[in-house]
């Protein structure tokens, strides 16, 4: 089967150097994204209201008690920046999936109503239901995974074409973002902070009991995307190559919509739908990058990023407090304008 | 690596929903040689094609690659005997031309494996082969059409496979574009043995490239064979409804069909 080849070596010196030198790169941003990570999940321990120098932060960790900051890092701020870090990667997964799969920048989970979807099901389960915890995550799941194949079933004819999914899915999102906002307006005791947590994305008051589903999540869902992630770079040639070079093109979108749906749930159950994290994080990620890599990895990073660096924007940067999803909105809409902006130019097709 | 497969399709029908567009067709592609696909517009031989590369499963009969049917064979087995070029393959946005040549190696490698040196050496080969090494770091957004398609036959190269089927590789094209990429495919044919199976709605360069001419009419094999015998007057009224000329070209000594239209024909042209 091996062709016995006359090539060169030079040739083959050539081509393994070039790719080398691209590789090294794209290992290079994501070392830089990583220590920002680290840097930015540090200084969210480190600073507030008040300041902990790293040493207390690391008696905390180390289960230590220091008077104040024991409450203060140990019990508000470590859920908070983990489950930050931990819903900023499953979206930048999630999103940078979809947007892969279907070779559009608009077919975001949170564009086409699958956050809206788990979002709207989740305010549903605490407030009709009084359910809690993992409950609540299970039912959101489900609902993610029931709009994801709502949306794809209206949207095949023939297969699936990109923008007929974009636009039944934009439709579904507003749909379930007003029955979202009809179940907030029945919870009459509800407070303010809940109400943008199911519609725009929280992490106030986090706890544990909230950060640790999300946890488990990304260990069961992060690896199988992972181990994807050379099928996905493979669909972006469209289905016939894809399936040409040896690629199970259905079962391999299978898997890639159940582990993406299933971060996105459990992240939505936790945070809410932190607006636009996972829309913007492959964009952000292609730009660093550089497209025509595959952009998994480097996706989560930066949504980890973002939410961390949102978040405490929210919290501090301003007089009032804002809740995360209000910053990352505020980044989010003018890019979705300019997306569709230039889909417009372009004759719709992104 | 000459290692002759038969690709053998048996009493095969295809559709789409309710339409019927093959029925009971069967084709034995010579091993070794250039096979070219001709017909009217959708006559089937798109439909074919995919079937043939197992993108469309059969409503029934087989399509059988060394007597075992592609419709069964595990997908990374097939894909390393069976090459495939899709009429609009899509290009990823930004990609490096190395890297998408680089694709085709997908079906020689494991989930977690490295990039070997023999990958490096498939993709080095595919790329002097089709004469596109000084573009291998060049965006694949940036080529021409005759380079772009250069760069996806490369691809389809560096998955060195022995069989190889193409939707109109020529589509799009200028003319020298197309005779250079057919040039191309026989060269690769007369220097490894590759066979080749090529859907082209050029019927006189269909002539010209064939070693083995295949005409579909109506979802069935109207004639196949030697361009010599299949490219016939009688033929092309058939398969495309249009009276015509049947001359041997001068260049090549193949058939050459000149068409009779309605208007520029001379007196005494006429059938």
């Amino acid at each position: 089967m091996t062709a016995t080849l006359d090539t060169s070596t030079s040739g083959t010196d050539t081509v393994a150097a070039n790719r080398v030198r691209r590789g090294r790169r794209r290992r290079g941003i994501i070392a830089v994204l990583v220590v920002l990570v680290a840097a930015a999940f540090a200084a969210s321990l480190m600073f507030g209201k008040t300041f902990y120098p790293p040493s207390d932060v690391m008696r905390v960790i180390l289960g230590e008690d220091v008077p104040g900051a024991s409450f203060t890092v140990g019990t508000l701020r470590i859920p908070r920046t983990v489950l930050a870090v931990v819903a900023g990667i499953c979206f930048g997964l999630g999103g940078v999936t979809f947007q892969t799969m279907l070779r559009n920048p608009l077919a975001s989970p949170d564009i086409i109503g699958i956050s809206s979807g788990a979002s709207a099901a989740a305010a549903f389960a605490i407030i009709v239901l009084s359910l809690g915890g993992s409950q609540v995550s299970a039912v959101a799941i489900v609902a993610g995974l029931a709009v994801a194949v709502l949306i794809y079933a209206l949207s095949f004819r023939n297969g699936v074409a990109g923008t007929r999914l974009i636009l039944i899915g934009i439709g579904i999102a507003a749909m379930l973002d007003s029955l979202t906002s009809y179940l907030l307006s029945t919870a009459a005791t509800w407070d303010l902070q809940e109400t943008t947590r199911w519609l725009t994305g929280s992490l106030n008051g986090t706890t544990w009991t909230a950060t640790v589903p999300v946890l488990v999540a990304l260990a069961v869902f992060g690896p199988v995307l992972l181990g994807q992630t050379r099928n996905l770079s493979m669909l972006q040639l469209g289905d016939d190559t894809a399936q040409a070079l040896g690629v199970r093109v259905e079962r391999t979108r299978i898997v890639l919509i159940i582990a993406a749906v299933g971060l996105i749930a459990f992240a939505t159950a936790a945070a809410g739908p932190i607006a636009f994290v996972a829309f913007l994080s492959g964009p952000i990620a292609a730009r660093i990058v550089g497209p025509g890599t595959s952009l998994v990895v480097p996706a989560a990073l930066v949504g980890a990023l973002l939410v961390l660096v949102a978040d405490f924007c929210g919290q501090y940067a301003f007089g009032t407090r804002y809740p995360v999803g209000v910053v990352t909105g505020v980044l989010g809409a003018p890019y979705l304008v300019y997306l569709i902006i230039r889909s417009n130019r372009s004759g719709g097709s992104l | 690596m000459t290692a002759a497969h038969t690709l053998v399709v048996e009493d095969l029908e295809l559709g789409y929903g309710g339409r019927t567009v093959v029925e009971s067709l069967d084709l034995v592609v010579p091993p070794a040689k250039i096979t070219c696909i001709v017909g009217a517009n959708a006559c089937g031989k798109s439909t074919l094609l995919r079937s043939m590369s197992r993108l469309l499963a059969p409503r029934s009969g087989h399509v059988l690659l060394d007597g075992k049917d592609v419709h069964r064979l595990p997908a990374k087995q097939l894909a390393r005997t069976l090459g495939l070029l899709p009429q609009s393959p899509i290009a990823p946005e930004g990609i490096v031309v190395a890297d998408l040549v680089g694709r085709g190696r997908h079906p020689h490698q494991r989930v977690l494996s490295r990039w070997s040196r023999e990958d490096d050496a498939a993709v080095a080969d595919a790329l002097a082969a089709t004469h596109t090494t000084e573009l291998a770091e060049r965006h694949v957004d940036e080529l021409s059409g005759g380079q772009r398609q250069r760069v996806w036959i490369a691809m389809a190269l560096a998955q060195q496979t022995d069989v190889l089927l193409l939707d109109e590789p020529t589509t799009f094209l200028d003319v020298s574009h197309q005779i250079e990429v057919l040039d191309l495919l026989t060269d690769l044919n007369r220097s490894r043995g590759t066979t080749i199976v090529m859907v082209l709605h050029d019927l006189n360069l269909a002539a010209r490239y064939a070693d083995y001419l295949v005409a579909i009419a109506a979802g069935d094999v109207y004639a196949a064979g030697d361009p010599s015998d299949v490219l016939t007057t009688e033929t092309v009224r058939a398969v495309f409804g249009l009276d015509s000329h049947v001359i041997s070209d001068p260049v090549s000594g193949k058939p050459l069909m000149l068409p009779l239209g309605r208007h520029h024909v001379a007196e005494g042209a006429t059938v």
